[in-house]
């Protein structure tokens, strides 16, 4: 079963990185973007049995930093 | 002083601590690999290096927080052990939870590389005994994720409990209210984005970060 894990800044945690890409999308010409933020996407392949207890646990202990990220998960 | 640096795949910075704890010292530290699970006894102070462990992967100490030598010096942490962590040691303790907040991507996204002015807003813990509170110092900064970032209602507890060890004295990376180096609540762990490590003889340009490893000695004992 594929899971996929999407993880991203807290609002109100400043993103350096969104910052640019927005900065680059105004360069390109581009009007009307209002903001950018990035995140990251992880997928997972697991056993169908999985819980969704465990797969929060994995996001919880290591996909996700939970003092500046929020995560979400979607089973495929 | 038994002293004990870890070495994780991708560390750059653990010959420089070694040569710092053995120059303060007299006695080279034990390198610990990343793969053991146990750590020599009676050791005075556990260093984590700068570097890029584990390549940055998924987060800048993310999965060095999670091998299995990390596992014990937690333990040795919460025993009261002394752990230092350097930059890329920094980010691992802010992920293993025994340091608060995190490390982003500076603000400027910019990779930072210079000697930095600090200020030494604690000098009562068992790392900073040898400075002055209020002092400036010169320590030099290599790093691209020392952004540190924590909730408001945490920062105003490490202010208030006199944890945030240095801060920068100039605009370096967009850390929260230019904190540098934090310690745990007990005292025993410190992790600090510049580098003392690099300043500890003349030859470096100063030894400001000398006192440090000085300071420490002189609390732990020889």
């Amino acid at each position: 079963m594929k899971v996929r894990v999407v993880v991203t800044l807290k609002p109100g945690v400043l993103d350096p990185q969104g910052k640019a890409v927005h900065k680059a999308l105004g360069g390109l010409g581009f009007a009307g973007v209002e903001d950018v933020r990035t995140g990251k996407l992880v997928e997972l392949d697991v056993a169908d049995d999985t819980s969704d207890t465990a797969i929060d646990e994995m996001c919880r202990r290591l996909l996700a930093n939970t003092v500046i990220e929020n995560y979400r998960v979607e089973r495929l | 002083m038994k002293t004990a640096v870890i070495v994780f795949p991708g560390s750059n910075c653990d010959r420089d601590l070694a040569v710092a704890l053995e120059a303060v010292t007299g006695k080279a530290p034990a390198m610990v690999w990343h793969g053991e699970n146990q750590l020599p006894d009676g050791l005075g102070l556990i260093a984590l290096p700068g570097g890029f462990s584990y390549g940055d992967y998924l987060r800048c100490g993310a999965i060095a927080a999670r091998s299995p030598i990390v596992r014990a010096v937690v333990e040795a942490a919460e025993r009261g052990t002394p752990v230092f962590g350097v930059c890329n040691g920094f980010q691992v303790l802010t992920e293993t939870g025994l340091l608060p907040g995190a490390l982003m991507r500076n603000e400027a996204l910019d990779f930072v590389c210079r000697d930095v002015a600090l200020t030494v807003e604690n000098a009562q813990s068992a790392f900073t005994s040898r400075y002055e509170a209020g002092e400036t110092i010169r320590i030099p900064v290599a790093h691209h994720d020392g952004n540190y970032n924590a909730d408001s209602e945490t920062l105003d507890r490490l202010e208030g409990e006199g944890r945030v060890a240095f801060r920068y004295a100039e605009t370096v990376n967009g850390s929260a209210r230019n904190i540098a180096g934090v310690l745990n609540a007990a005292g025993n762990v410190l992790g600090m984005m510049p580098h003392p490590e690099r300043r500890i003889e003349a030859a470096h340009g100063g030894d400001d970060g000398r006192r440090l490893f000085e300071g420490l000695l002189e609390t732990v004992g020889a």
